[in-house]
């Protein structure tokens, strides 16, 4: 698969006779240590995510119940546009005619409503903790942005028959061998994550915020690789769309976060104890 | 999957069938009205939905013409638009539509050539007709059905060329094929290279495999400087022979672009930085600089601490961090930044700020570029069509993806959208920001951006309509920066924004939702000014044209100027230099602007309006010397006026008339 995000030298010796490779990997379990918020930021992607989506298979799912039921009207004089969600499943039948969608789509677009969730919850957060104004001007644009987007998901889902999730921020609930689990999605945080960020305030919010959500980005690009990398995949048209506004808003908004991580500046207080 | 494709391929065709046009619905022609103060009570509120028969409000516009796609487009949707003769080429992604519209109230289907890929963004020049497949359902073929392979010899992803020397049948020439494939493309008209095209290939979705075609390269660019991002592709066209168009270079526009977070910063403020961060150094702080760039920044306390409690942590110590952890930091905090932001450090090479351009608008006979470049704005100096030079970057915390660009007429201010949500998104809500999905006015001072203003349309969407800035293009009215500009179902706004520091709105056409329950895709794709029509691409009900009438901000002397400018052909991302020719029209629409801003008093207004009349009347020689006292009078009037460009200007309109003359 390849990597969007530039990979880390390896084995490369640094000044000062530390080995940066060894801070960059050591996989996020439990409370995210300093070090461990240094891998989040410079890691690529989370290779320990990448068998997520259990079912890759490639199932083309065309509607041919529809195509007959459509192709039944041949007269000049075509259906008038009809509203509301009888409309829009029709029309989204004539473009399933056009372009079949598969698991893979159907994956992507209800797994996103979850990773959406949980980056709403915590963009939430902001103002409560003491963030600054430039992250809180930056979660009300997630917040607006993620918000809007859970909706087209979810009419993208519902248009097909699908089964439209309960935004979980936790991960998508799942059966394997009969037991119900969550499954989170790439990048999303783990609980532990989740307290640790809700224990923070100010400058330390900020940090964290910005630390988790560029991890939290990052997983939603990898989502969309791996997407693009199933068979039949992204043909649909408003998922091709969507993933790959996904891709590139998230991608511009990680590097605008990564500066504005570094530049945090130190809060008054702790000045004044210096 | 052979089969697959078999059975796909056979039922789309019938779906092209199945997918027919709706009636035309009547809408009574709503009365025109100015716009109000109050967002919340502008006429564009509460209209009706409906996708034949939607609720319209129209202000100082007249709207001549609502045609439906034709059958087996409708419903697909509609992008972008080109002009050639008495013809529009309207994009659509089920292939190109293509409509005569000698008379704009009127619209004729030339024809509609079944082609889907999307975005199918089409450009024009002479014969030739040019179309942009980016999406990964493309084929070389024009089938539909799609490719399902994730490699394949079949998929088409980039820029076709075809030949309509007989519009009625355009003929596919060429399948360029491009890396990234084509979200939009330019067409660069070189005044020195007159046998060759050049065309911009902007593309913004993933890198094709080198299995699929040869020399993309998926690595990023420090793994490989030859990474297919960070580059806009240039198609040269040999105007002789298209069919052997061909990728000439991948011009890297991006190599050393820094992060600026926030509006472009002027000397002084860099100064400034670059003083603040030699005083955290000299006072044991910590600073790097952003890769690729000169640009030094002061590493913010929490991160410094967070990067100290790494290094103890590395060593396999507990505790504060000690004198020699802050040394090692002092030594490698670079290479942590190098590394966040995932670029090599060596000189010149790129970085991934804006990986790649959305759009870019070139000004050929000033030869310049705006880059609306996902992260960023870019000026461009593009002498050289071939070798694109950026003159400068900036970026700003409001927006979130550069999407287009339009300069001003003399090439003094540069405005740029930003498709907040992809379009795709309801942005002009109540709680949406006016900063957010807006456009960002830029003035440009000594090949330099310096920000000025944001224009977003005043007034209330509902959550139904999709909603952001989009594609515009000029209106020449002389003397004046006014501009037509798409918002999506928020439907078209005319604005001026001469004083860029304060553009207001003076016309506009709205209609309500497609759907009242959901969100549904529809409004505005493209809206250009084309020799006196306003034309506007529907995505979900066909094409609209419109025209300016008559209001206290525009009179009809100015829209008569502006009629009489013709133009052969029009890409809007291909900014044509605006002349006016000389008519009685340009000089009176001059005086109702010193009317307007009452910069010459009313009497001399109407003095001068009774000279032209009078000379208007004349025989050739009395109107020569007519014009020829007029304008001797004008040069006093200069000194006496609070704008003494704007009386230069008619006095120069008035002895251009009397050229004419003798």
């Amino acid at each position: 698969m390849r990597q969007l995000e530039p990979g880390l030298p390896r084995h490369k010796r640094e000044p000062g006779n530390v080995r940066l490779d060894r801070l960059a990997w050591p996989p996020v379990d439990g409370n995210a240590s300093a070090t461990e918020i240094v891998s989040i930021v410079t890691q690529t992607r989370g290779a320990r995510n990448a068998a997520y989506f259990p079912n890759m298979r490639v199932s083309i799912i065309l509607l041919a119940g529809a195509a007959l039921a459509l192709s039944g009207c041949a007269s000049a004089r075509p259906a008038p546009f009809r509203m509301g969600p009888e409309g829009a499943r029709e029309r989204a039948r004539a473009d399933s005619l056009r372009y079949p969608y598969t698991t893979a789509d159907i994956d992507f677009m209800s797994g996103m409503i979850h990773h959406h969730a949980q980056a709403i919850q915590i963009a939430g957060w902001a103002p409560s903790h003491g963030a600054s104004p430039a992250v809180i001007r930056l979660t009300e644009r997630i917040i607006n942005a993620q918000k809007d987007e859970i909706v087209l998901m979810s009419n993208w889902l519902s248009d097909r028959n699908q089964q439209v999730p309960e935004p979980n921020p936790a991960g998508m609930p799942m059966k394997t061998g009969g037991v119900e689990h969550i499954m989170p999605m790439p990048g999303m945080l783990t609980p532990e994550q989740l307290k640790q960020l809700d224990a923070a305030s100010g400058p330390d919010f900020d940090r964290l915020f910005l630390t988790f959500m560029i991890q939290h980005h990052r997983g939603a690009v990898e989502m969309v690789r791996t997407l693009f990398s199933a068979t039949g995949a992204g043909q649909d048209e408003s998922v091709f769309k969507f993933a790959s506004d996904v891709e590139v808003d998230q991608s511009t908004e990680i590097r605008r976060m990564l500066q504005m991580l570094i530049e945090i500046p130190t809060s008054s207080t702790e000045r004044s104890q210096e | 999957m052979n089969g697959v494709h078999r059975r796909t391929r056979r039922i789309a065709g019938a779906t092209a069938f199945v997918l027919a046009a709706g009636c035309a619905g009547s809408t009574p022609a709503p009365a025109t009205i100015a716009p109000a103060t109050d967002p919340r009570l502008d006429a564009r509120v509460g209209l009706k939905a409906g996708l034949t028969d939607a609720g319209e409000a129209v202000s100082y516009l007249r709207v001549l013409a609502k045609a439906q796609s034709p059958e087996g487009f409708l419903g697909i949707t509609n992008s972008d638009l080109a002009f050639t003769g008495n013809y529009v080429i309207q994009g659509n992604y089920n292939g190109p539509v293509i409509w005569d519209i000698s008379n704009p109230a009127k619209p004729e289907l030339v024809t509609a050539y079944t082609c889907p890929a999307s975005q199918n963004d089409v450009s024009v020049f002479k014969n030739l007709m040019f179309m942009s497949a980016e999406a990964n359902n493309g084929r070389i073929d024009c089938l539909p059905g799609g490719v399902a392979d994730t490699v394949s010899a079949i998929r088409f992803r980039g820029v076709r060329v075809f030949d309509i020397s007989d519009i009625k049948k355009p003929r596919l020439v060429a399948n360029v094929q491009t890396c990234r494939g084509s979200h939009t493309h330019t067409v660069v008209e070189s005044p020195r290279d007159p046998d060759n095209i050049y065309i911009y290939v902007s593309g913004s979705a993933g890198i094709r495999s080198p299995n699929e075609l040869t020399g993309c390269v998926r690595d990023t660019p420090d793994q490989n400087p030859n990474s297919s991002l960070l580059r806009i592709e240039i198609i040269k066209v040999p105007l002789a022979h298209p069919e052997q168009s061909s990728v000439v270079n991948r011009a890297d526009i991006f190599s050393g672009l820094t992060y600026t977070p926030s509006h472009h910063e002027a000397q002084e403020d860099r100064d400034a930085a670059a003083k603040a961060a030699a005083a955290a150094r000299a006072a044991g702080g910590f600073t790097a600089r952003i890769p690729a760039s000169d640009e030094e920044i002061v590493i913010g306390g929490p991160f410094a601490r967070m990067l100290l409690d790494s290094l103890v942590k590395a060593r396999g110590g507990t505790g504060n961090p000690t004198a020699a952890d802050s040394a090692t930091l002092r030594t490698s905090a670079q290479d942590i930044v190098n590394r966040m932001f995932g670029s090599a450090p060596a000189p010149g090479s790129p970085i991934s700020a804006g990986r790649q351009c959305h759009d870019i608008t070139v000004y050929p006979s000033l030869g310049l570029a705006g880059g609306a470049c996902e992260g960023h704005g870019l000026l461009l100096d593009i002498s050289d069509p071939v070798n694109p030079i950026r003159l400068d970057a900036v970026a700003d915390s409001n927006f979130a993806y550069w999407h287009s660009a339009t300069f001003s007429n003399d090439g003094s201010k540069l405005l740029f959208s930003d498709e907040w949500g992809g379009g795709g998104a309801p942005k002009c809500r109540a709680g949406d920001k006016k900063e957010w999905g807006s456009d960002a006015i830029f003035s440009i001072v000594n090949r330099k951006l310096k920000f000025e203003s944001y224009y977003k349309i005043p007034t209330i969407q509902t959550a139904n309509e999709n909603c952001v800035a989009h594609n515009g293009s000029l209106i020449p009215i002389p003397g004046r920066d006014v501009m037509v500009q798409a918002w999506y179902q928020g439907g078209i706004s005319v604005f001026d924004w001469t004083d860029p520091a304060n553009p207001h709105e003076i016309a506009f056409f709205d209609r309500g939702p497609v759907d009242s329950t959901r969100m549904a895709m529809g409004g505005s794709w493209s809206v250009y000014w084309y020799n006196g029509a306003i034309v506007s691409s529907e995505i979900a009900r066909g094409l609209d044209v419109a025209e300016l009438v008559p209001s206290p901000y525009i009179s009809q002397n100015e829209i008569d100027a502006a009629r009489s400018v013709h133009w052969t052909h029009l890409n809007a991302q291909g900014q044509p230099k605006i002349e006016w020719p000389p008519t009685f029209a340009l000089a009176r629409a001059y005086v109702d602007q010193l009317e307007r801003k009452r910069c010459l008093s009313s009497n001399r207004i109407s003095e001068v309006r009774a000279a032209l009349s009078s000379a208007e009347r004349a025989p050739g020689a009395q109107r020569s010397s007519q014009l020829s006292a007029l304008a001797a009078q004008l040069d006093g009037d200069a000194r006496n006026s609070c704008d003494a460009p704007k009386v230069e200007l008619l006095r120069k309109a008035v002895k251009d008339l009397q050229a004419v003359v003798s």
